[in-house]
């Protein structure tokens, strides 16, 4: 089953790229998707089938739909892929692109002077996981809990609409301006 | 059904997604993308868990994927509401717009 592995890595290697060089967002979320399913394969393969379960529930399922829904919100389409397509021209790739290579050799070379060799993936099932979540692991669990809590009171907060108050000075400035900024647009 | 898979291989893969997650966050001027691209790398790091995980038999590179996911979620809730908040006040997802974002 070794072929499956190397099938799904290349899915996984192939479909990233695509994310980071797509103009229109949501084929990069499509790409994503495809990544991610490719990513729960590995996992399967590699004897972690909870891990597999999670990352195509919540990661392809719930937070791929966040994206989504953002991207119909904020209604990005043709123009944003136009944009895209201006903005990532090869001189704006290259550099980084290099010096992400230059660093990613070395861990090449650390990773291929270990010398661990050849081994079969030893199945771990949900119930080992969750004996060692709640033992050894429970301090992090309420931990997470808590992120979990703090993020949802911080999205609500952040993403509530306030009606913005300016000072009556500010606000005569603010509608002179606007003013202009109509004239500039006529 | 077994399969054997060489260490190295699983951790190269890892670390290429790894990069191509970094070169996904320098070059991108869309911050929808640059999210995009943590996610990519939060993956790339939770496949290198597991594997680690599944190399020596014990349950603690799920553990620490579930993990992963929990901050995942977190992290992009509040990424996406602030994207709104920078949408509605910039009219634009350029980063380069948020210069000017001081005080």
């Amino acid at each position: 089953m070794e072929i499956a592995f190397y099938i799904a890595g290349t899915v996984a290697l192939v479909a990233t790229l695509m994310v980071i060089t797509r103009h229109n967002p949501v084929h990069a979320l499509l790409y994503l998707n495809v990544s991610l399913l490719a990513h729960a394969m590995l996992f399967y393969l590699l004897g972690a089938s909870f891990a597999a379960l999670l990352e195509i529930i919540i990661y392809a399922g719930a937070i791929m739909v966040l994206f989504i829904f953002v991207v119909m919100l904020l209604n990005l389409g043709k123009e944003t892929a136009e944009q895209e397509r201006k903005w990532l021209k090869p001189k704006v790739w290259m550099g980084p692109t290099a010096l992400a290579a230059i660093l990613f050799a070395e861990f090449l070379a650390l990773v291929l002077s270990s010398g661990q060799g050849a081994y079969s993936p030893a199945v771990v099932g949900p119930r080992e996981l969750a004996l060692s979540l709640y033992h050894e692991y429970l301090l992090g669990v309420e931990l997470a809990a808590m992120l979990l809590m703090a993020a949802v009171v911080g999205a609500a907060h952040i993403g509530r609409h306030k009606k913005l108050v300016l000072h009556r000075f500010l606000q005569e400035e603010k509608e002179k301006e606007e003013e202009k900024h109509e004239e500039a647009v006529l | 059904m077994k399969t054997t898979v060489s260490i190295e291989v699983v951790v190269l893969l890892a670390g290429l997604l790894f990069a191509l997650g970094i070169v996904g966050v320098i070059i991108r001027k869309n911050i929808i993308f640059m999210l995009l691209s943590v996610e990519i790398m939060l993956n790339a790091s939770g496949l290198a868990f597991v594997a680690a995980g599944s190399r020596w038999g014990q349950p603690d590179g799920q553990v620490m994927f579930v993990f992963i996911l929990a901050m995942a979620a977190a992290e992009v809730s509040i990424g996406l509401a602030l994207i709104l908040q920078i949408y509605h006040q910039h009219k634009s997802l350029d980063i380069d717009n948020l210069r000017e974002m001081n005080g």
